[in-house]
């Protein structure tokens, strides 16, 4: 899916706005390039695109159907809304999904005001979570010189894995397990601390959304995480 | 309102934080106690929820027997039921016993942990439910303000809307966490 | 030259047969293997030794395969010529029935074929599906087989064998039922040179085993399906993703493929032209998801099997990055009938929009559990009482077509024709052919239970909403089932319903929620009766200010 490098300008209307694009763009690129707010949490600029998070649906004029905004690209004439009622309630009721997954404690959480999940429940109003939680009893992997990989935080949403890989290129984070049973692991499913692969840049840790990935002797709310340095990298391993 | 509102608060499994910030509305309690009376509550003398109230703040998730039974009392005298803090809203801190088996928690905090005195007490503290849960996974609640513990102002806009008879607008005000 | 390679065979084997008065054909596939036909076989084999003129041989199911292992003889002399099925048979039994060759049949394991089930089914896929050995490509050949593909490419251009397959009107027997002429043409117009054609053998959906049961009675068909689309498409590569626990059918392919291979109708120089085309085999992990096309293509490239979004397509970008032909295996094994038949008449067998025949498999509380092939468009009665025989007890409630993607359809429905539109309007799906009858004794939130269950477990974990809604909407499912759930538990379960279908990435979860769906279209009261607190709300509420309840959710 290699983008051209000469594109062909089309337009469209993002919630009745009317907006140009370069063909291949996607949805998200261009509501970001025209100030329109659509929640992700598993895209991330610089890395490949996931598809997973799902709280990115759009709705397309025409189509019963939602679309991810940030693998959807942009087409002529298309008309784009961002911001329904019924995408509202989908975005709620999939927090609630991620809420009620893991072990979310945020008050406790060293991500506290930090947290991209936290933040966004935040930004839509989200005052509740609706179902039940699962409170499932999963690990805390503190074997890491420096970092601390924390599943009960984890929305599985894989910046961690993909950065490893395509930036990195350790290769270090991998995916085990179906539905509610997928963890993050570390080469074959080994304590991260033993891991051969890992080169300790805490890129995964940098990437992370939430208070999955931490860097050790931090408490509550303290775990601020840089990413301004992600698409220079990507751009200068393009050139 | 043409009658002055009755305001209850009550306490299930929290620290008390939440209604310390309640108390740091300060000077402003007498703005609300113009509006609303203080019915009940663990800060007045009162041992018997009153038949109706207008509004009630619980604090705290619903983890115990006598929770559970009490917040279903509180519901049915109630008008305006308001979830108040995180405990109340998503179980928070309470609920971190939730992946555990309440004897092995028990047997922990009891056994395990204590120097002196190693026995599980059963008569002083009420028998814990299988987990901690938000008060909404019990009774209908019809207003949530998260926050550990949600600020003095943002309790204070609540208050004042409800007692205005309008429903308060969250977005923005608070959030899990703070 | 094949064609005359080709004749030559066809001579042989028929001279072969002639020579025989009488040939015993047993089943070899896994239905009857599990009950030990090849036991049968072997004494079989062993037994004729004595009477000369017969032939034993293996061969593929003859669908009724609840009543394994089945043997079948022919006999051209004798008091009985014809032809005789015996069913249940057993090593032990060899002899008698070795005994009554030219004479009366054993009755004691003689089984009925003036009945509807063998004389109301239509045959294209399954056409050689016991009656050849499915591990000799000359009994295929005999039968026509490979005609198709010699005739595509010695005398018709790609774009000709297109239009033949887009007159048939064949559509995706995967699922979906998507036209496959016109997937094909969307392949065929993408740049080439590298193209790839992918037989998609993943069959997960439970109690389905259609395509199982044609690579293992016929493979050299499916072969010879996937050869004549990558001539059309412009592919000289094909794969076939079966799954791992299909052994038998990986074998045989294997022993297929390279005869094949041996004989020239696969491989450098198909037939003898310029068109290349191998064929390789990848092992299914076991993963119910690895099925979705998307999944599949990133399991064979050796990655995690997840889907992703589409588009792009994989006709477009599949397999490496390559314009991918993928089809279901009894999509494949429609299309030689339709080469050396013609488009125009497989389009006279069904309905309006959808030709042809379909394969079902029949289980759950049926007289006659097995594998059936029947025109589109026959009634869901025709096929669950005249061919089925009905329910045992009598009492025949719904059917559950589609599997874990589909739905229940009541008995009162059951006139409706079996076609992709009409299941659809009643709440369910074709599906890929899995049909499970259930009797009054079977709880519907209890079935509906069951799939999710399926599903959730199913579930990749790759998109929010199917890995945990399905896990709160079984939760809440058992609860109702177990009698422990109020009236806004059903309503969340609605309410996660309409996200997982409406915000899953893949067919997995965008159909999880079709048994609940569907169950509740039709059976709500069994839902209704199950709460604690059928009628008013559930959660002791009173008196709550309406207003503020309504502007709060
Ligand atoms: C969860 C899931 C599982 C699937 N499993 C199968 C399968 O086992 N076999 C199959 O042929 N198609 C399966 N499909 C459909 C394929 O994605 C694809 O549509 C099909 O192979 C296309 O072939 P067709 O056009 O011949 O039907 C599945 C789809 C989904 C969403
Ligand atoms: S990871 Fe984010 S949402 Fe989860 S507990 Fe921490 S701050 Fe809260
Ligand atoms: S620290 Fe770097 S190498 Fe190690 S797991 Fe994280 S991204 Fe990979
Ligand atoms: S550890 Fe963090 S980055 Fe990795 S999947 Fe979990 S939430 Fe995402
Ligand atoms: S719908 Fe389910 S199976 Fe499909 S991508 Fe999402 S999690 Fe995976
Ligand atoms: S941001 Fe688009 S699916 Fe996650
Ligand atoms: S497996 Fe033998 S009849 Fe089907």
């Amino acid at each position: 899916m290699k983008r051209q490098t000469q594109a062909r300008i089309i337009t469209l209307k993002i919630d009745g706005v009317d907006v140009a694009a370069r063909e291949h763009e996607t949805i998200l690129e261009l509501a970001q390039e025209n100030n329109i707010f659509i929640p992700t949490l598993c895209h991330l600029d610089g890395l490949s695109e996931y598809g997973g998070c799902r709280i990115c649906v759009v709705e397309v004029k025409g189509s019963n159907r939602l679309f991810p905004a940030c693998m959807t690209p942009a087409t002529e004439g298309m008309e784009v809304i961002t911001n329904s009622e019924r995408l509202r309630l989908y975005r709620f009721s999939i927090l609630d999904m991620l809420f009620s997954e893991r072990n979310h404690v945020c008050s406790v959480c060293v991500s506290n005001g930090h947290c991209d999940l936290q933040y966004l429940s935040a930004k839509l109003g989200m005052t509740r979570v609706e179902v039940p939680y699962l409170n499932p009893k999963v690990d805390v992997d503190a074997s890491h010189e420096h970092f601390i990989m924390d599943h009960n935080r984890c929305i599985l949403c894989q910046r961690c894995v993909r950065v490893c890989g395509e930036i990195e290129g350790a290769f270090t984070k991998g995916v085990m397990g179906r539905g509610v049973n997928t963890r993050i692991i570390h080469d074959l499913n080994g304590a991260w601390g033993d891991s051969d692969t890992c080169t300790s840049c805490g890129k995964c840790v940098n990437v992370c959304p939430t208070g999955a990935l931490v860097e050790k002797g931090k408490s509550a709310g303290e775990m601020v995480k840089r990413r301004d340095w992600l698409p220079y990298l990507r751009l200068m391993q393009e050139d | 309102m043409s009658e002055k509102a009755k305001l209850a608060t009550v306490w299930l499994d929290g620290c008390s934080g939440c209604h310390m910030s309640f108390l740091d509305i300060d000077e402003r309690i007498l703005a609300v106690a113009e509006l609303a009376d203080l019915v009940y509550s663990p800060l007045v003398d009162l041992k018997v929820f009153p038949e109706m109230v207008d509004v009630t703040l619980v604090e705290g998730a619903v983890s115990s027997e006598e929770d559970y039974h009490k917040i279903q009392k509180v519901r049915a005298h109630t008008k305006v039921l308001v979830s108040l803090g995180d405990c109340a809203v998503t179980a928070n801190v309470p609920g971190m016993r939730n992946p555990f088996k309440v004897q092995d928690i028990l047997n922990r905090a009891y056994l395990e942990n204590a120097d002196l005195n190693q026995h599980i007490p059963v008569e002083v503290i009420p028998p814990l439910r299988k987990t901690s849960v938000p008060v909404h996974q019990v009774v209908e609640v019809d207003v949530f303000v998260p926050g550990c513990p949600p600020s003095a102002d943002t309790i204070f806009y609540v208050l004042t809307e409800l007692l205005a008879g309008r429903k308060p607008v969250m977005l923005g005000k608070t959030r899990f966490g703070i | 030259m094949m064609i005359e390679r080709f004749e030559e065979i066809t001579t042989e084997e028929q001279t072969a047969v002639a020579e025989h008065d009488h040939t015993v054909k047993v089943c070899v596939a896994a239905g009857c293997l599990s009950s030990q036909s090849d036991q049968v076989l072997d004494a079989l084999k062993n037994g004729v030794g004595e009477h000369r003129g017969c032939h034993v041989k293996g061969v593929g199911c003859m669908g009724l395969c609840s009543q394994g292992p089945l043997v079948a003889v022919e006999s051209k002399t004798g008091a009985k010529s014809g032809s005789v099925m015996y069913q249940n048979v057993k090593a032990e039994d060899a002899p008698d029935i070795i005994q009554s060759l030219g004479k009366k049949p054993v009755a004691r394991l003689e089984l009925k074929t003036n009945v509807p089930f063998f004389q109301r089914q239509t045959k294209i896929v399954l056409e050689n599906c016991g009656e050849i050995d499915p591990e000799r490509i000359e009994e295929y050949i005999a039968v026509e087989g490979y005609q198709g593909l010699l005739t595509a490419v010695t005398e018709l251009s790609p774009i000709e064998v297109i239009d033949e397959i887009v007159r048939s009107g064949l559509r995706g027997r995967g699922g979906g039922g998507y036209p496959t002429g016109l997937k094909w043409t969307t392949v065929a117009k993408m740049d080439g040179p590298t193209k790839y054609v992918i037989c998609n053998a993943d069959e997960g959906d439970p109690g389905a085993f259609m395509d199982r049961s044609v690579l293992e009675s016929d493979p050299h068909r499916v072969l010879e399906g996937m050869a004549i689309a990558g001539y059309a498409v412009g592919a000289t590569e094909g794969y076939i993703y079966v799954r791992g626990e299909y052994p038998l059918a990986v074998e045989r392919l294997k022993i297929a493929i390279r005869q094949a291979n041996r004989l020239g109708v696969l491989g450098s120089k198909v037939c003898g032209t310029t068109f290349d085309f191998n064929v390789h085999i990848r092992l299914g992990a076991g993963a119910f998801v690895c099925g979705e096309e998307t999944a599949l293509i990133a399991s064979i490239e050796g990655k995690r099997g997840t889907p992703r979004p589409r588009p792009p397509y994989p006709a477009e970008y599949g397999l490496w990055g390559k314009p991918t032909l993928i089809n279901n295996v009894e999509t494949f094994a429609n299309v030689p009938a339709i080469v050396r038949k013609g488009g125009a008449w497989y389009a006279g067998i069904g309905t309006e929009k959808s030709k042809g025949t379909k394969v079902f498999a029949l289980a759950g509380s049926i007289q006659n559990t097995g594998l059936i092939e029947v025109p589109m468009g026959m009634s869901l009665r025709e096929i669950i009482f005249e061919i089925g025989g009905g329910v045992p007890n009598g009492n025949c409630k719904a059917v559950q077509t589609g599997g874990p993607s589909g739905g229940c359809i009541p008995a009162d429905y059951f006139d409706t024709p079996v076609d992709y539109e009409s299941l659809k309007a009643l709440g369910s799906i074709m599906g890929s052919g899995g049909m499970i009858i259930m009797d009054d004794s079977s709880s519907m939130v209890d079935v509906a239970r069951y799939f999710m269950e399926f599903c959730m477990t199913e579930s990749c974990g790759k998109c929010v909403p199917c890995r945990v809604g399905t896990v709160h909407m079984h939760t809440l499912l058992n609860k109702i089932y177990k009698g422990e759930a109020r009236r806004h538990d059903l309503e969340t379960l609605e309410k996660l319903c309409d996200l997982v279908m409406n915000t899953s990435l893949c067919g997995l979860g965008q159909t999880a929620p079709n048994p609940v769906l569907s169950t509740l279209r039709y059976f709500r009261h069994e839902y209704m009766d199950l709460l604690v607190d059928g009628a008013e709300d559930g959660r002791g509420a009173t008196a709550v200010d309406a207003q503020l309840l309504e502007a709060q959710s």
